[in-house]
């Protein structure tokens, strides 16, 4: 397995003190080129699991293992996109994508690299761009862009298109799954978006909420591109839905402001 | 109608008013001198050098007293914001001294430095150093976590963590904080040559006082006002719109 997470519990205190289970027994293994989906409503612990994968956040009990290695702190080999571009307001955007390979690599082959990405996500005529000049969607492109420069093992994506209109979020589903196929990077994608997980992924894991817990693991098997099945779209929507009696209500509040681009 | 066109016309309508005043004896000459007088003794001034040798001797104070103010104020905020007891201890004592208006510390900055220079540029510091420390601590705490988390998975962390994101990210309240500190050294600065020795446009405004040369002292008064404003807004609240605009504070 190239991610696998065992026995995942993680406790936050409040403050009152009193315990509060985010994740309980969390096991998952992702193999390597897949893209899959961790889907569920908000305070299911999604994100957290996938600050955990990241580095960021250090679980109670059990370990995270990224290609063999134990996750003990941020690193390359885990590239992470973030709801919000996270651009640095003060580097153009050459600058924020070259910033991960300023240590390893020389300026030119920094420049090159940084350039190759950005034609990748069809920005290469944006190069010298501050950010406070870029649509919200650009912004994402290049914090993508800023992501896969660094050649990591696995994209991580927490909920990185929620920011967005519904025609930019489509078309970067899009790009997403050209470059997902180009690159055969390992991407886990956390969403609370049942339409934008069937579209995108290859697995869905679905979460339920308090404690967070894995409810169930879905294979998609529609083949791509996906527009052209809408059928089995629809029905593994509702398979979801119906798999998700308890979880529901909760999912499909979200998902209609998620829609209403809230 | 533009604002600098409203500008004009108030500031006009002022003079001639104030002109007026003076003509119809409204007021004596000596208690508010007129807009004429006051310009002869600033035109006097001028030409015979004591205003050009007094601007240059205050500026040279000044710009002593503020590059020292950012640097002693940029490192004791990097401080203040890093080490939580250096903040629970130096920090509430430079809070304390901070509402202390900084010509208090003449007395003393007199025993000290003697007379001259010395306890004027040391009183000028106080009043920039203070209000520069804060801004720098409150920038330094305030960065966005978000970057912080995002530079940390690209492999960021401890000094090129600080020096490469946490800096950058905190430059617009240092901007600030230069800004204030340049306004409280220009008040501190007036404030100390009144009381001391000259050259320098407070002393030259006190000289004129002694002789009751009100037209003069007025004079000074106008130096000191149109320094001040020009500097602000063209060297400081320029910086200061580019700075926001850039780290996308403001559109």
């Amino acid at each position: 397995m190239f991610i696998e997470a065992k026995q995942i519990n993680k406790v936050y205190f409040d403050k009152n003190n009193k315990p509060n289970t985010v994740l309980k027994d969390i096991d998952l293994s992702i193999q390597k080129g897949e893209f899959v989906s961790i889907l569920g409503p908000s305070g299911c612990g999604k994100s957290t699991l996938l600050s955990m994968i990241a580095g960021l956040v250090s679980s109670t009990s059990g370990e995270i293992i990224v290609d063999g290695k134990k996750v003990v702190k941020p690193g390359k080999d885990r590239g992470m996109v973030f709801q919000q571009a996270a651009l640095f307001p003060w580097m153009n955007v050459t600058e924020n994508v070259m910033f991960p390979l300023r240590k390893e690599l020389s300026k030119k082959e920094g420049l090159a690299r940084a350039l190759h990405f950005l034609k990748m996500v069809q920005l290469s005529n944006y190069p010298s761009h501050y950010p406070h000049e870029l649509s919200g969607g650009m912004q994402q492109r290049v914090s993508i862009a800023r992501s896969l420069a660094m050649d990591p093992a696995v994209l991580l994506m927490d909920e990185p298109f929620g920011a967005l209109d519904e025609q930019t979020r489509s078309r970067l589903h899009g790009q997403l799954e050209e470059i997902w196929i180009d690159t055969k990077k390992t991407i886990v994608f956390v969403t609370h978006s049942i339409s934008e997980s069937i579209k995108l992924s290859d697995r869905i894991i679905v979460m339920g909420t308090r404690p967070g817990t894995i409810l169930t693991d879905i294979t998609v098997d529609i083949p791509r591109p996906r527009e052209q099945h809408r059928q089995e779209i629809a029905a593994l929507e509702e398979q979801i839905m119906a798999l998700l009696k308890t979880e529901i209500d909760k999912v499909i509040d979200e998902e209609q402001a998620y829609e209403a681009g809230s | 109608m533009k604002p600098a066109v409203k500008r004009i016309i108030f500031f006009a309508a002022l003079i001639v008013f104030w002109e007026l005043g003076s003509r119809f004896e409204l007021w004596h000459e000596t208690i508010l001198p007129s807009p004429v007088s006051v310009y002869d003794s600033l035109v006097a001034g001028f030409a015979d050098m004591t205003l050009v040798y007094d601007l240059v001797a205050s500026f040279r104070r000044l710009l002593i007293g503020l590059v020292a103010a950012i640097i002693i104020g940029t490192g004791v905020g990097i401080l203040l914001a890093r080490s939580k007891t250096a903040d629970e201890t130096l920090g509430t004592l430079v809070l304390a001294l901070q509402s202390v208006p900084s010509i208090v510390w003449l007395p003393l900055a007199m025993m000290w430095f003697g007379l001259g220079e010395g306890s004027i540029i040391f009183v000028v510091i106080l009043g920039g150093t203070f209000v520069m420390i804060l801004n720098v601590r409150t920038g330094i705490k305030n960065v966005d976590p978000l970057f912080i988390k995002a530079a940390r998975t690209m492999g960021s962390n401890g000094l090129d963590l600080f020096i490469k994101v946490i800096i950058p990210a905190s430059v617009p309240y240092f901007v600030t904080g230069a800004r204030l500190a340049w306004a409280f050294a220009w008040r501190a600065l007036m404030a100390g040559e009144l009381l001391s020795s000259g050259p320098g446009l407070g002393y030259t405004l006190r000289y004129a006082s002694d002789f009751g040369n009100m037209s003069l002292v007025i004079g000074v008064m106008i130096i000191i006002g149109v320094v001040g404003a020009i500097v602000d807004l063209t060297i400081f609240q320029r910086i200061e719109k580019n700075v926001l605009k850039r780290w996308g504070l403001e559109t």
